[in-house]
């Protein structure tokens, strides 16, 4: 894919950037709108730098939710499963009602976004996110409740600190194995500096430390939709100044699944020259194995959905 | 467990109606550009389109729905945008051959991602949640390609997905039908045909069903199976390549 983007036009590459993996397709476009803007010396507005991060934290928010479910549906436990797929939908369909569409593609572009929102659909955003925790918390609640559940997960996949190290795992695995590494605090990007929140992390590096860590990173990510709400300024979302200039950089993002890194080449024609770029699915796959070993059979598929892998993402 | 069968019974039924009446709730359906009069809209749109998707005929623009990938740029930042078809049922029948009487009965399906992006299979895991629940009609995932009916196929068909996805249609019995779902399945999407991946399914396998889409909304992959069943019928104003 990064072969396909070369030759291509800015806006093509974006377009590709978000189909590496429809699932985070927003996290991996903005990284790539951030380079572009870096080479052409872009100011983006405010407005469109909070409307960013709502997006992002909306779009985390879905993708832990749907690792949750995976989770609860990997253990057969298909009452929790279904609430949790309620949750799922609700989001998928807040985000089509806001913006046009259910995997925010097409919103990303160099200097800005391509829509602007009103007041209702942030009042709309709040409204459902802050239902859909409400709900998230009960059903945390009722699952670390739920003996047989947890028997599934506690103690099982342990991915020890020192391996996460050294296969250089990312993302809500890395921090459920005690690396506190994320890349909104580590490296700040595109307005987060002025946000607060709490990485979590936990020790115990087994699947039930990863779920904890999704449950209070969704909690968080509403947090950071709730707070960049309220300082949202206003004004347009779309720079004026989009002349797109030769050079390269590199950009990063905290995707839902873990830091990517893209560093993109753009031609004295303004096309791409080369584009290369890393995916946490790519870095989570090699040390998956590790947790995966000394584990019943029958514990694969469970290990599996409490690292949130993702085919596309492997494919570059 | 006492409290789970409660919290069960008191979150009610969330299932959509449909088929049996439309489903009108809002953000189903991301929607697809449609058929606009030439006088109405700016023509420079058919130069934007990054898959080529919009052309002029005669006085009107028509949209080839199986490449459109929902990139919006007929829509937002330009003076007229084209029309837009809020709805969800997209899909149509390739070939020209009839559907026979063998498929009106409950269907298995085997699920082949051939270099999907992940939209496409998020969206058929939604058929299992809840709100879609395509168990109600009589549909079932299957893990074997022996029992399966129906072939359902997303993604743009890469080099290394070439054999399993030809195994997986050989493997399975006679009468059988394939859907491909999304653009690049069915045109090869933004990706297009590139030094990894052709122009979709029908390259290697004869394709039935299409549903167009990037991705296709649940409703719409319900309205595609729907149709292998022959409950519905198919979209209307499809351009024939």
């Amino acid at each position: 894919m990064e072969k396909i983007a070369e030759g291509n036009t800015a806006e093509h590459a974006i377009l590709l950037s978000e189909r590496f993996s429809g699932t985070s397709a927003f996290a991996h476009s903005m990284a790539l709108c951030h380079a572009i803007e870096t080479i052409s010396d872009i100011k983006v507005p405010e407005r469109a730098r909070y409307l960013r991060i709502i997006f992002a934290e909306l779009e985390r928010l879905r993708q832990h939710v749907n690792a949750i479910t995976a989770i609860c549906n990997s253990t057969g436990f298909s009452v929790a499963a279904s609430q949790a797929g309620i949750l799922e939908e609700e989001l998928l369909r807040v985000s089509c009602h806001v913006t046009g569409h259910r995997y925010l593609f097409g919103l990303n572009t160099y200097g800005g976004l391509t829509i602007d929102v009103t007041e209702e659909a942030i009042k709309t955003i709040l409204e459902n996110v802050e239902n859909i925790i409400k709900q998230l918390n009960r059903l945390e609640r009722m699952l670390y409740r739920s003996n047989s559940f947890l028997d599934r997960l506690e103690g099982v996949g342990i991915l020890p600190v020192h391996q996460a190290i050294s296969y250089g795992v990312v993302g809500p695995v890395a921090r459920a194995s005690g690396i506190n590494r994320d890349l909104r605090k580590a490296l700040p990007y595109g307005g987060y500096e002025n946000l607060e929140f709490i990485v979590p992390v936990e020790y115990d590096g087994d699947g039930y430390a990863r779920l904890r860590v999704l449950f209070e990173e969704a909690r968080q990510s509403a947090n950071i939709i709730h707070n960049a709400a309220n300082i949202l300024p206003a004004g347009s979302t779309l720079s004026l100044n989009r002349k797109i200039l030769s050079g390269s950089a590199l950009s990063w993002v905290e995707a839902p699944r873990g830091a990517a890194f893209h560093w993109v080449d753009i031609g004295e024609d303004t096309r791409i020259n080369r584009y290369r770029l890393t995916t946490p699915s790519f870095n989570n796959w090699n040390g998956f194995h590790r947790a995966a070993e000394k584990f019943a059979f029958q514990d694969f598929p469970i290990i599996m959905a409490t690292f949130d892998l993702s085919t596309a993402e492997s494919d570059r | 467990m006492t409290e789970w069968v409660l919290k069960g019974i008191t979150s009610g039924i969330k299932t959509t109606h449909y088929p049996d009446k439309p489903e009108t709730e809002s953000g189903i359906s991301p929607g697809l550009p449609d058929t606009t009069e030439l006088n109405k809209v700016d023509t420079s749109v058919t130069q934007i389109c990054p898959t080529g998707a919009i052309n002029s005929y005669g006085y009107e623009l028509r949209v080839d729905r199986n490449k459109c990938i929902h990139c919006f740029k007929c829509k937002y930042g330009i003076q007229r945008p084209v029309n837009w078809d809020k709805g969800y049922e997209w899909a149509s029948v390739v070939k020209e051959a009839e559907l026979g009487r063998s498929f009106e009965q409950s269907l298995h399906i085997r699920f082949v991602d051939a270099g999907a992006c992940g939209a496409c299979i998020s969206e058929l895991e939604q058929l299992n949640k809840p709100y879609y629940n395509m168990h109600r009609l009589g549909f079932f995932m299957t893990p074997s390609p022996r029992e399966a009916d129906i072939l359902l196929v997303a993604g743009p068909v890469t080099d290394h997905m070439k054999a399993p996805l030809l195994k997986a249609y050989e493997a399975m019995p006679e009468p059988k039908r394939v859907i491909a779902i999304g653009a690049c399945a069915l045109s090869g999407g933004i990706f297009g045909p590139s030094f990894i991946s052709g122009k979709g399914v029908n390259e290697l396998i004869p394709v039935d069903i299409a549903i167009p889409g990037c991705p296709p909304p649940p409703l719409a992959i319900i309205h595609g199976l729907l149709l292998a069943v022959r409950h519905k019928e198919p979209a209307k104003g499809k351009v024939r390549q």
